[in-house]
């Protein structure tokens, strides 16, 4: 036999500290920093591999009619066009319901400007793009539904409404001391990963597929992959290292270019890359839903809420999607963190043509809370309240009637009450506030605004089949790990999380741990990395199979050495046993020397969780996690330009696995939901073309854009009441919803021109022009 | 030929595409895939590289932009990517802080920010907030939110030291300079396409006499997007980065005379030295990899509505000295833009100076700009002021705006009811009201017609408030942390 590796004994390359709940840096790193972290389109190609590009359809609805590609065949270096009629299996690439063709065939519907019409395949990137171009479509135009209000009246919709009711709302508002109606549009955004849409698909045997994507969803790719292929599952492979960004972009939207890189190897026996440019890959993959929401509310003389009832229309773009899923959130979150004590909840998945749009971190709950904070602002004006007194007021809590959601699930960990106190505190909000008002009263141009916002985001998929996780550990002879999950790495640190999970379980050092490529062929059947949810279940998947190796190490040892099993202990690489001490490596090599298995599977499905969706009862979230955030604006009431100047943010993740990640997803989730409320504009033109398509006019916040006073802290000393793993909470969706702080600022700004008497309409995303236009409607309103 | 060092080996490439990008270059024939492709437009960063020159017998590094940067600029310079930091397996420091500080999420626009950080950490700017903002402004993220990353920015610079660039920094400075010796012409050709660098005005006249088809090509930031973005293919290039006499700076004749080939950066300390308060539209200007690479001349050129240099031209009086092989003429710059991107330049001719007027004693120059985001963006409208103020009444007014017509303009209702009245909050707001007998703007992404007049007359009262002695403070937020 050959020998087995070297080790160095008990002690063996001592353990820098158990690794869960520590800072470590992101498993990729050093990487990252050295340009040596490998990204699909980094990967090395085989020689003959071939580029791949889409035509698109230059008109938002229309028929197609026909369709002359011979320029696009006749171009340098282009080896083969496909069309609808080259697809052997399924065309349409609906992910839940079907909508989505994955190429628009002569006689069929174009739905959107930027559609796909065909795909070619070419020696060279470019070769690809200049070719895609020569096409020339003809397509009959039909009229085109552009705009969501247009939409909601002619009640197109992807999916039927929803409604969501508790008691009698609309009694309850007639009976309200106070009521007040509104309508508040919110705007999408471009989700603008850094890394493009990418795929790389290189052919098999017997017609099978690998596919190397930036997808949030491998599984997904992989079935669609084979649909498309007309081939089993079991004949595609997807890989999935790690994705440059992805924020709910890659999740059902990676699936057409890899689908269509497949089709395209499937025809010319030839690897195919196909990667989007920045332009292409804005008009033709779908953003976070714009939202157009009516209310009318009653409330008490304290500010208190007593009847909602509100409609939230989702544009929802040319398909289904996701949007029933997203919606769906949208309704689940519009109690934010409030009582509502009737509420009539009804949301619509209005069809618009134009691109179909598609999760983004939040998944449709920002539109819905944004949508409840801006009316609890408006209560509060009327009233001549301070907004955070109001919010406070209808503040979920521990007692009767005031603890339970719309939806009927019971809050059962009272954070925020708690937190805000704490922030509000912290953040010193209450001399401010005075402050900025002796300051606004004396300054003609520049205004202040102060505003705090708590958060509230319910942790599970609302489609309770998505809520299960598979990993799988292999441990080798000299004693290294490898591990694999169903999770997703797109920069959330979810491989850290879940190596620190890992090297806990089995007490090892954490650089023993090699996290490896998601792959379908490793861990089957998975689910999106999305919905905030990844540690949590990949987190508790990769334990089980990390504590099934354990159990049988344990069960060997004992054995081995003829004591109880309560006497093998695993600590800082090396395994006590009775008064015998090991390595894990020798333990390892032991238990390999024995024939005893060293791999294993993990599997966990979350527990307690159900909805009633015909009801509109039930308990979709297995539990919630909670923040808040104080933020100021400066703002130029000649121009509208505004600065934030500071943002003080207190969240709950529970116990943390890794707090320096932690940190990063709130900050960043922060400064993304920024970016949504202020600066983020997507603009199309007349004739529904999307008009905003790179970086050069879809503006994210820039370095500068970071408070320069940025406070974050995580809730100290709060663990989950449910057993997650570790006890900690879902961080990554719900802190972007934080950054409504800075839009109920700005607009606190611009209500000091009115005295603080009214709250001026400002619609989302809140851009200098509309912050100017809700400064003149405060100076209007006083004057 | 064009010669170059990619980090310590010397390149000479002849026959590759000269419209091919430093990216390509990099990505594609050297194989480096480090450095990353955003948006290749040059409004992201993730492409970002460094690039040494000889700056008198000392290397100067520059973060560039390479998805924009056409291949033969390499020549004579020393170019630098992420995988040339690390040094024997150990990582650069800039690369340490930014590990140490948990600066990368995604990973994936972190080598550009590694390469801009290391642009600054060679540079010898103090390690504060705002110069790592401005170093790093034309880097976008998405996922950190960028604290950690000004962290890890502050952090390296406050501990700089030597790195493999230091140590073979002589050897460097010799080889470029035996470059810049080299008398052979700086010439690609490949796939049919031409790419010529002069190094005299007099060779690059004789070549747009002979060629008037060529594209003069200057720091390529706008130009290389027709190739990126619109794929065009660009038959014949001719840079302008090596005429010696495009890259003057001087004052004479009570003008400042700049180069047309001078970047922004070059001029930025000159202008801000004599327009104190341009000093903030240039660093809003782009980015700081594009402000290494563009230049007044192309900004002027190109003549795009929304220039940010152009209205401080106007608003100046500056003048434009054109040349072609048949002689040289001066043009008042108002005479030089006819309409959208059309210009008064004739074939063979080009831009040889910008002659800007030293600032008179009473002078007051103002230079606003709007945009949805503060840094690295394209301005919704931009306007610029030249005001005398004489015992408290206007003697004179220059007012010129961009973005509010379809070429930068003077606003002559707005500077007629400014001149000879009082300098007061009445006059701002009827200067303010004059701008719409001047400007019938355009509804587009950036901007409705209807808020670009509102706020262009905001302008006014601010300027009003900008020249005044108040106890109002700032009011620009730009002044705000």
């Amino acid at each position: 036999m050959r020998r087995l590796p070297r080790h160095e004994g008990p002690g063996e390359a001592p353990i820098t500290g158990d690794a869960l709940g520590t800072s470590r840096a992101h498993e990729s790193a050093e990487k990252h920093v050295s340009g040596t972290a490998t990204y699909v389109d980094d990967q090395v190609a085989p020689a003959s591999t071939l580029h791949a590009y889409v035509g698109l359809s230059n008109v938002a609805h229309g028929r197609l009619l026909s369709l002359d590609l011979d320029a696009v065949r006749a171009a340098p270096g282009v080896v083969r066009v496909v069309t609808r009629e080259d697809i052997p299996g399924h065309a349409d690439i609906g992910p839940v319901f079907p909508g989505d063709p994955l190429l628009v065939g002569i006689g069929e519907e174009v739905s959107f400007h930027g559609q796909v019409l065909f795909a070619v395949a070419a020696t060279s990137y470019a070769a690809a793009r200049r070719a895609a171009r020569l096409a020339r479509a003809d397509i009959e135009a039909l009229p085109a539904i552009l705009d969501i209000a247009e939409g909601l009246a002619a009640q197109v919709f992807v999916r039927p409404s929803h409604t969501q009711q508790r008691g009698d709302a609309a009694q309850a508002i007639a009976a309200a001391p106070h009521t007040l109606r509104g309508e508040f549009r919110i705007g999408g955004q471009e989700q603008m990963y850094l890394e493009g849409q990418v795929s790389l698909a290189v052919p098999q045997e017997d017609g099978g597929m690998l596919v190397y994507s930036s997808t949030q969803h491998p599984t997904e790719g992989q079935k669609l992959v084979a649909d498309v292929l007309g081939v089993p599952m079991n004949r595609i492979t997807f890989d999935t290292r790690r994705m440059g960004g992805a924020f709910g972009g890659k999740e059902t939207h990676a699936n057409q270019w890899a689908c269509l890189a497949a089709l395209l190897a499937h025809h010319t026996r030839r690897a195919v890359k196909l990667r989007l440019a920045r332009a292409e890959d804005f008009i033709a993959t779908g953003k976070r839903h714009h939202f157009l929401s009516q209310y009318r509310v009653g409330f008490g003389d304290s500010g208190e809420l007593q009847g909602l009832d509100i409609s939230l229309a989702g544009g929802c773009g040319m398909s289904p999607d996701l949007s029933d899923a997203i919606v769906d959130r949208a309704m689940f979150h519009v109690d934010n963190a409030y009582c509502l004590p009737q509420a009539h909840v009804v949301g619509h998945r209005v069809k618009t043509h134009t691109v179909s749009n598609t999760a983004f971190r939040g998944f449709g709950g920002p539109q819905g809370m944004l949508a409840i904070e801006h009316i609890l602002d408006n209560i509060a004006r009327h009233l001549g309240a301070d907004p955070l007194d109001v919010r406070k007021r209808n503040l979920y809590r521990d007692q009767l009637g005031f603890d339970t959601t719309h939806y009927g699930q019971r809050i059962e960990q009272h954070i925020l009450p708690g937190l805000i106190d704490r922030l509000e505190k912290n953040a010193d909000y209450r001399s401010r506030r005075e402050a900025i008002s002796v300051y606004n009263r004396s300054s003609p141009v520049m205004r202040k605004g102060l505003a705090l916002t708590p958060v509230k985001f319910g942790i599970s998929f609302t489609v309770q089949t998505l809520n299960q996780a598979g990993a799988l550990v292999h441990v080798y002879t000299d004693g290294s790990v490898q591990l694999n999950h169903g999770g997703t790495e797109m920069g959330q640190g979810l491989y850290t999380k879940v190596a620190q999970i890992v090297a806990s379980e089995l007490q090892i050092d954490l650089a023993r741990i090699q996290c490896t490529a998601t792959r379908t062929d490793k861990v089957p059947n998975t689910s999106p990395t999305a919905a905030s949810a990844g540690s949590d279940l990949n987190g508790m998947a990769a334990r089980n199979a990390a504590r099934t190796i354990r159990k049988r190490l344990t069960t060997l040892a004992a054995q081995h050495y003829a004591v109880a099993e309560d006497d093998v202990q695993f600590s800082n690489n090396t395994v006590s046993i009775g008064d015998h001490r090991l390595s894990f490596t020798e333990l390892v090599q032991l238990a390999y020397r024995q024939r005893v298995s060293l791999s294993a599977t993990g599997f966990y499905r979350t527990p307690k969780i159900h909805y009633d969706r015909d009801r509109a009862r039930g308990r979709p979230f297995f539990y919630y996690a909670n923040g808040a955030a104080v933020s100021e604006v400066l703002v130029d009431t000649l121009t509208g330009e505004y600065r934030v100047t500071r943002v003080d943010i207190c969240h709950d993740v529970g116990q943390s696995l890794n707090p320096a990640l932690d940190l990063g997803q709130i900050e960043g989730g922060f400064i993304q939901g920024m970016g949504w409320l202020t600066t983020e504009e997507l603009v199309w033109d007349d004739a529904g073309k999307l008009m905003t398509i790179g970086p050069a006019s879809y503006k994210i916040p820039a370095i500068g854009d970071t408070p320069a006073v940025f406070n974050v802290e995580l809730l100290p000393d709060s663990p989950n009441t449910e057993a997650t793993i570790f006890h900690s909470k879902a961080v990554g969706e719900p802190p972007l919803m934080l950054a409504i702080s800075v839009y109920c600022a700005l607009r606190d700004a611009a209500a000091s021109l009115a005295d603080y008497r009214m709250s001026p309409p400002l619609n989302a995303p809140a851009t200098p022009e509309r912050v100017l236009g809700a400064c003149r409607s405060a100076r209007e309103f006083i004057a | 030929m064009i010669t170059f060092i990619d980090n310590a080996t010397v390149i000479t490439l002849a026959d590759v595409d000269p419209n091919r990008s430093v990216l390509d270059y990099l990505r594609e024939d050297a194989g480096k895939t480090g450095t990353k492709e955003g948006c290749a437009s040059g409004d992201c960063g993730a492409c970002t590289a460094v690039t040494a020159t000889v700056d008198e017998g000392a290397l100067a590094y520059q973060a560039i932009n390479t998805c924009i940067t056409p291949v033969g600029h390499l020549h004579g310079r020393q170019l630098i990517s992420v995988e040339d930091l690390a040094e024997n397996g150990v990582l650069h420091p800039v690369q340490q802080a930014m590990v140490k500080a948990h600066a990368s999420q995604c990973g994936f626009c972190t080598p550009g920010f590694v390469m801009s950080l290391f642009a600054l950490w060679k540079g010898d700017e103090a390690p504060s907030r705002h110069t790592v903002i401005d170093a790093l402004g034309g880097n976008l993220c998405r996922c950190t939110g960028y604290r950690p990353i000004i962290d890890a920015a502050v952090a390296a610079c406050r501990a700089r030291g030597e790195d493999s660039f230091s140590r073979g920094e002589a050897r460097t400075v010799a080889v470029l300079e035996q470059i810049a010796s080299d008398p052979r012409d700086v010439h690609l050709a490949g796939e049919g396409r031409q790419y010529l660098a002069p190094r005299n005005l007099d060779e690059l006249l004789s070549i747009l006499q002979a060629q008037p088809e060529a594209r003069l090509v200057a720091g390529a930031t706008d130009l290389q997007l027709e190739i990126t973005q619109q794929l065009r293919q660009l038959d014949l290039l001719v840079y302008t980065g090596h005429v010696a006499e495009l890259k003057i700076m001087e004052e004479a004749d009570g003008c400042l005379h700049i180069g047309a080939a001078v970047t922004y950066a070059e001029a930025q300390p000159v202008l801000c030295h004599h327009f104190p308060d341009l000093e903030e539209l240039l660093a809003r200007l782009g980015s700081r990899q594009i402000r290494n690479q563009g230049t007044l001349g192309g900004n002027v050129g190109t003549a795009s509505p929304i220039g940010d240099i152009p209205p401080f031209l106007l608003a100046t009086g500056a003048h434009l000295q054109l040349r072609s092989s048949s002689g040289s003429r001066e043009l008042p710059i108002a005479e030089f833009f006819l309409d959208y991107r059309r210009t008064a330049l004739r074939p063979g001719e080009c831009i040889e100076r910008i002659l800007v007027p030293l600032p008179e004693q009473e002078e007051l120059l103002r230079a606003y700009k709007i945009s949805k985001r503060l840094d690295d963006d394209i301005s919704a409208l931009c306007g610029v002021f030249n005001l005398c103020i004489r015992d408290g009444t206007v003697t004179r007014a220059r007012v010129a705006f961009g973005g509010m017509a379809a070429i930068p303009a003077r606003a002559p209702a707005c500077e007629r009811s400014l001149r000879g009245q009082p300098w007061t909050l009445e006059t701002a707001i009827a200067a303010g009201g004059a701008l719409a007998q001047d400007f019938q703007p355009i509804d587009d992404l950036r901007a409705s017609a209807a808020y670009r007049l509102e706020a262009a007359a905001g302008l006014l009262q601010r300027l009003f408030y900008d020249t005044v002695d108040s106890d109002i403070g700032p009011v620009r937020v730009t002044r705000y942390a």
